[in-house]
């Protein structure tokens, strides 16, 4: 029966991040749009835009590889296993001794690597300079994340996302500067490799500034859909991340009764509504930065997971 | 000690280093001034919770001195300093923000490696407390080191001065006529170079100081 239980958190959680994950991208566009005092698109559009574009007939150019095909898929499936692995509703699940920091990190290493290759198939210019950029962008991306993750590990004596949880969870964890500054650095990196506004716009198809948006440039129909979801899931994976370590009040442990669950999903649910929300305000407040630097900004978070290392190393005496 | 009184001393001296990068990536004067004027709010701080964990009241004074004369008076100086010699749009060279910023992190590393072992008889606190001074301190000369504008040479100054005052208020019983006489020196200072500052600029139309290297009567 235990078992049985267990199997169904975990398939409602991989649901529920399937289901939100139109919603977050919806949410924090109406946002957007109403803060620029436009009326925008109703918050169900991505749901909308996902249909119509699965319907379609997808155009594939003639001189793309199976591995154009193929990476859509790869790229929606690496995205939804680590949103499934996040934090979201209920800590301790039954794959929790999988959802590991840095097999998430190497999740979505392993999508962005598709769809730069994906986009370097074709062979038109736009997909070149988008590789070439995504991969700078990631390079100094991926050890920040990997700083965030050994600082946590540090802290928790181990990269199980349910037992740093644990950690943040207790009164024990007390007021730390370290975390304080991976937060700062993991809502950087964040924003730089989701593809929004200071590093990306993703809502634009200028060739100047675009990254994300000319890697896909070429994909259509059914394609489009499974990349633009996996982008989707990769927001809220972002978002469960900083809110399940960071903010973890009201999630259900294992073991609790049923209403712990329900009470877990309604405090996930807000905490993402504040997260697009705060995601919608600051985009509209900042202005894209020249790609030039990016690797400065990123720079600044990978400096502040150093620094938080650095810090929990000097207070280690004391733990 | 109770955990939260390290906790908070933890947090204000980590936040002085913090702001330390945070100048260091500065490229303009005036949010330059700006990060040093919340610098010294962060020593003013981190200065009074010493006070109130060591029930040393003198250290409150040093607080104070530190919050009126290097948050508000010496950044309003400097501001008013840079109008008037129409420096304020200038954006100054740095020789590269992403160095500076890898140079500042080995200095941290290597003061916290020095820092531990040697004082490995203190209390917890007096440990972290000096090895977050000496960073400090490093910060500062590091500052001095890489900005050619003087203006921002004379921050860097007092940065160190700043690291200096954390160092002193952690390890107890700095008395409290020293620290008043350090903060007067470091007025006299702030004036020394202000003349300075005006002395340079009538002879060589900037603050550059490389522009004084021409002037360097050994030259190899």
């Amino acid at each position: 029966m235990a078992l049985i239980s267990d199997y169904l958190v975990q398939g409602v959680q991989m649901l529920l991040v399937l289901a939100l994950a139109p919603l977050v991208t919806g949410v924090v566009r109406k946002v957007k749009a109403r803060l620029l005092r436009r009326r925008g698109a109703s918050v169900w559009q991505p749901y909308r835009d996902l249909l119509r574009l699965i319907r379609k007939e997808a155009v594939i150019a003639e001189n793309a590889s199976w591995l154009f095909r193929a990476a859509p898929y790869l790229i929606f499936a690496a995205t939804w296993v680590a949103a499934s692995l996040a934090p979201t509703f209920a800590s301790g699940l039954m794959f929790s001794w999988a959802a590991d920091l840095i097999a998430i990190v190497a999740l979505l290493g392993s999508a962005r690597f598709f769809q730069t290759l994906a986009g370097l198939d074709i062979g038109t210019s736009f997909g070149g300079i988008g590789s070439s950029r995504e991969v700078m962008i990631a390079s100094l991306a991926e050890p920040a994340l990997l700083m965030v993750a050994f600082t946590l590990s540090l802290l928790a004596h181990s990269t199980q996302l349910s037992s740093i949880i644990e950690v943040t969870q207790s009164p024990a964890v007390g007021l730390r500067i370290s975390l304080a500054m991976v937060l700062v650095s993991l809502v950087l990196v964040a924003l730089a490799e989701n593809a929004r506004i200071p590093v990306d716009n993703p809502a634009t198809h200028l060739e100047l500034t675009m990254v994300h948006e000319a890697m896909v440039l070429e994909y259509s129909g059914r394609h489009l859909a499974m990349i633009e979801f996996g982008a989707a899931l990769k927001l809220l994976l972002y978002m469960s991340l900083i809110g399940g370590i960071f903010v973890p009040v009201g999630m259900a442990r294992s073991g609790d009764p049923w209403p712990a669950y329900f009470v877990g999903m309604g405090a996930y649910v807000a905490k993402l509504g504040v997260g697009a929300v705060a995601l919608g305000v600051f985009e509209t407040a900042i202005a894209k930065m020249r790609v030039f630097r990016v690797p400065e900004f990123l720079g600044g978070a990978l400096m502040l997971g150093f620094l938080a290392i650095l810090l929990l190393f000097v207070s280690r005496g004391h733990l | 000690m109770s955990s939260l009184d390290f906790d908070v001393a933890h947090l204000l001296s980590g936040l002085m280093v913090l702001v330390c990068f945070l100048m260091l990536y500065q490229d303009r004067l005036y949010s330059l001034l700006n990060t040093f004027a919340l610098h010294a709010v962060v020593l003013a701080l981190a200065v009074a919770w010493q006070a109130y964990i060591q029930a040393a009241p003198h250290l409150y004074v040093t607080a104070a001195i530190a919050l009126l004369f290097k948050g508000g008076f010496i950044p309003i100086a400097l501001h008013r300093l840079i109008r008037r010699m129409e420096i304020h749009r200038e954006v100054e060279i740095v020789g590269g923000v992403g160095v500076t910023m890898l140079f500042g992190l080995a200095l941290v590393a290597l003061s916290i490696s020095v820092m531990l072992p040697v004082t490995s008889s203190a209390g917890t606190l007096a440990r972290e407390d000096l090895a977050f001074a000496l960073s400090v301190v490093l910060l500062g000369l590091l500052m001095m080191i890489t900005r050619r504008n003087a203006v921002s040479q004379v921050v860097g100054f007092m940065t160190l001065e700043n690291g200096l005052v954390l160092a002193a208020t952690g390890a107890k019983g700095m008395p409290l006529v020293v620290e008043i006489s350090v903060a007067f020196s470091i007025l006299i200072a702030f004036i020394v170079i202000g003349i300075f500052l005006f002395r340079i600029r009538e002879r060589f139309d900037t603050v550059d100081v490389s522009a004084l290297d021409t002037f360097r009567g050994d030259r190899q």
